[in-house]
């Protein structure tokens, strides 16, 4: 059960950012809703490569040879540098649609629609 | 060489080169035609002028039909059908995120349970 | 010599990544130094392209891979086992999108040249447009998941970018933010599918999980994610909302571009469904889910595109409409995999007519895209109740635009008629009620065009368009090297089925051939 427990933490982050961008009216919120998405996504990759008493992945003085799986560490650093520059470019479109619009609210920023 | 221009589908075949050939054939038949036509008429201003009854031709930009009036019978036929879909095409980013989320688990029940 | 044509699949993405770095350093010395740069790089990238394209389709897959000189050494031998190199799987149906990447590519370039001149903020255009040509490149080539979402993500947001570049009082914002925020989460779902792939087969390469696989629970829900997550990113309805707002609002040349973009996506959706899952999902499920969602796509995206007052709005619905067509005839191709009499008489020719499809769409909405930008260019405006009268001044325009009409309703001699009558034959052998829908399409699509062609181009020369000039001459160069394909593609399909899509149709349905050409190599 306790095995479990990261990725049931993750299951609740993830849920909780959909609800987020699902049920928030204000585009910032939304994108907090992304943030929280990501968060989930990038702890459940590092949850995948954990193993019971490993060290961590790093050969030099190492006390026992039973690391946790460093792949899945590569995979986590690069979701989380892509995530910085996705939440960079949508809070500066955000920005841009604010100074035309004067609103942030997402039932107002329909003039692409039909 | 036939075959490199004959597309074959598994049930029939379509040449292009032919119609192309045929396309010209019949262009050329036109031009021979055209040609044999009266070659003394003048295209003065009087003769080429539009005949509107004697009112006066309004200008170019009443004349062009725009965009928004052409298909009018076919829109207005259909105009139930648009009633229904233009509205579910709202620019709302929170619907767009709700359609693509719907997909998924539509398709998440029809992938487990019709295996 | 050699070590150039050994490494060519590492210096299609490293070329234009390059240039991509190094344009706002060469802007420096000017404008024509910056043309200059931007046409070389993608010249560069376009010859690599179509060199790799004829390699493969001569000897046969290419497995390259980054950092060792054989693929035996895949597995560092200190590694206890993990195989952590990044490979790049090339094989005739990677080919077939990389020869329509590199025309598209290189037209674009051209086209935006002369297209950007008046404008500012050309550095950070170009370095966006090179670094989407790189993500599209690395997205098509790559064997790899991991490194495939790294490409996708590279592409969305580069796209996204450019997207919203003419901020256009906030519109082209908001249609930027919306292809954003909607690739973000794809990415995501796509993420979260790798991660369950990777926890049970302890591998990211496609061709060793595709020969690991043993379906479990966790498998399908990564298919699902898998599936829904690519087929949002090429627009198939009802996850196409997205495509006219971010087509319309963008620049011409990058619009051309995203639809190559989507069109990578749709690739993807085949890898995974044919060779990733080759022979785990049941193929009459997902075939039928495929039909269903093309035939969706086709209809709404040609009864939407037909009010429409943008004409690159409408041009965006008719993208939805056509890739259905790629959906359709795909899915019948994957639906009649699963009885053997079926596909030897229907899929094959299915399959070749979807896949066929993608190029000529490629091309001829390209060429759609470009003189709906040159009007943009020369009249200000895309409201179709304001233009008319064009034909007078912009005949070459108005020729291609008639090239390219004529070509995605499918009117013979045009490359459109020969993959929409494969389409047609084998779809009304599997289902014929299919086939009838697909012909009211196209039926439709032509309607639409004849009312574009109408109130753009016929009618009398309006007062205001009294001296609009012809099209500039790079314009008219990379429009005309597209409408010369559509032209060729069209009166020699034979040709060009036998030497690009039949390799690519049988590559696609043989997943063990894929799995051994990487894991053979490693022996």
């Amino acid at each position: 059960m306790i095995d479990n427990l990261p990725f049931l933490v993750v299951a609740i982050t993830i849920l909780l950012g959909l609800y987020t961008l699902l049920f928030r009216k204000d585009l910032i919120k939304m994108i907090m809703g992304i943030s929280l998405i990501e968060a989930g996504v990038n702890l459940f990759l590092i949850a995948l490569g954990y193993r019971w008493e490993s060290i961590a992945p790093i050969f030099t003085g190492a006390p026992s040879l039973a690391m946790v799986m460093p792949t899945v560490q590569a995979l986590t650093l690069t979701s989380i540098v892509i995530g910085v520059a996705t939440l960079a470019l949508l809070l500066s479109m955000v920005m841009i649609i604010y100074r035309h619009y004067h609103t942030t609210d997402v039932r107002e920023v329909t003039k692409l629609q039909g | 060489m036939i075959e490199a221009f004959t597309l074959s589908t598994g049930f029939g075949s379509w040449n292009a080169v032919f119609w192309v050939i045929s396309f010209a054939i019949a262009l050329i038949i036109g031009w021979l035609i055209w040609s044999r036509g009266e070659k003394t008429y003048e295209t003065s201003a009087e003769a080429t002028a539009s005949f509107l009854s004697g009112n006066a031709e309004p200008e170019k930009e009443a004349v062009h039909i725009r965009a928004g009036n052409l298909y009018w019978g076919y829109t207005d036929a259909l105009s139930g059908y648009y009633r229904f879909i233009k509205p579910l095409h709202t620019g709302n980013l929170s619907d767009y995120f709700l359609a693509y989320l719907f997909v998924t688990a539509l398709m998440l029940i029809v992938v487990v349970i019709l295996k | 010599m050699d070590i150039i044509l050994d490494n060519l699949p590492g210096l299609l993405i490293a070329i234009p990544l390059l240039g991509a770095f190094l344009t706002p350093l060469v802007s420096r010395a000017g404008d024509a130094a910056r043309n200059i740069w931007v046409l070389l790089t993608v010249a560069l990238t376009s010859l690599c392209g179509l060199l790799i394209a004829s390699r493969v389709l001569e000897t046969g897959t290419i497995v390259y891979t980054f950092g060792v000189q054989h693929l035996s050494e895949i597995i560092p031998p200190d590694s206890g086992g993990i195989p952590i190199r990044i490979i790049f799987t090339i094989d005739p149906l990677s080919a077939f999108m990389l020869i329509i990447a590199s025309i598209v590519s290189f037209c674009i370039i051209l086209y935006s040249l002369s297209s950007m001149e008046k404008l500012s903020g050309k550095d950070g255009f170009f370095t966006l447009l090179l670094l989407l040509i790189a993500g599209v490149y690395g997205m098509i080539a790559t064997g790899d998941l991991f490194n495939f979402f790294v490409f996708l993500e590279i592409s969305s947001l580069a796209g996204a970018a450019l997207v919203a570049y003419r901020i256009d009082k906030g519109v082209a914002a908001e249609a930027g933010l919306k292809y954003a925020a909607l690739s973000t989460l794809g990415g995501l779902l796509f993420l979260v599918a790798i991660g369950f792939l990777y926890v049970q087969y302890n591998s990211l390469n496609m061709a060793v999980i595709a020969s690991r696989m043993n379906l479990t629970g966790l498998d399908i829900i990564a298919f699902v994610l898998f599936f829904t997550a690519l087929a949002m990113k090429c627009g198939a309805v009802p996850m196409h909302f997205w495509t006219p707002d971010s087509y319309a609002m963008a620049p011409s040349a990058v619009t051309a571009f995203l639809v190559v973009s989507s069109q990578a996506s749709l690739y993807a959706l085949f890898r995974v469904c044919f060779t990733l899952y080759g022979g785990q999902i049941n193929p009459l499920t997902v075939g039928w889910v495929m039909i269903i969602l093309g035939v969706l796509s086709m209809f709404i995206g040609v009864t939407m595109a037909i009010p429409q007052k943008d004409v690159k709005r409408l041009m965006a619905y008719h993208a939805v409409s056509q890739t259905g067509y790629m959906l359709l005839g795909v899915g019948v191709g994957l639906a009649a995999l699963s009885s053997t009499c079926m596909f030897n008489s229907v899929g094959m020719t299915a399959l070749k007519g979807g896949l066929f499809h993608i190029m000529n769409h490629a091309l001829y909405k390209g060429l759609l895209f470009l003189t709906a930008g040159v009007i943009m260019y020369r009249c200000g405006t895309r409201n179709l109740n304001q233009l008319g009268g064009l034909g007078h001044n912009m005949k070459w325009t108005m020729v291609f635009f008639m090239i390219g009409a004529l070509a995605i309703a499918g009117i013979p001699p045009f490359n459109g008629f020969a993959s929409k009558l494969l389409i047609y034959e084998s779809t009304f052998l599997f289902n014929p009620l299919l086939a009838v829908i697909a012909m009211v399409v196209s039926i439709l699509t032509l309607a639409s065009f004849v009312k574009v062609f109408h109130s753009m181009f016929m009618g009398p020369k309006l007062p205001e368009y009294e001296d609009v000039k012809e099209a500039p001459a790079p314009m008219l160069i990379a429009m005309a090297i597209l409408a010369i394909l559509v032209i060729l593609f069209g009166i020699f399909p034979q040709t060009v089925i036998d030497t690009l899509v039949a390799p690519a149709a049988t590559a696609l349905i043989d997943y063990h051939g894929y799995a051994a050409a990487v894991l053979g190599a490693q022996s």
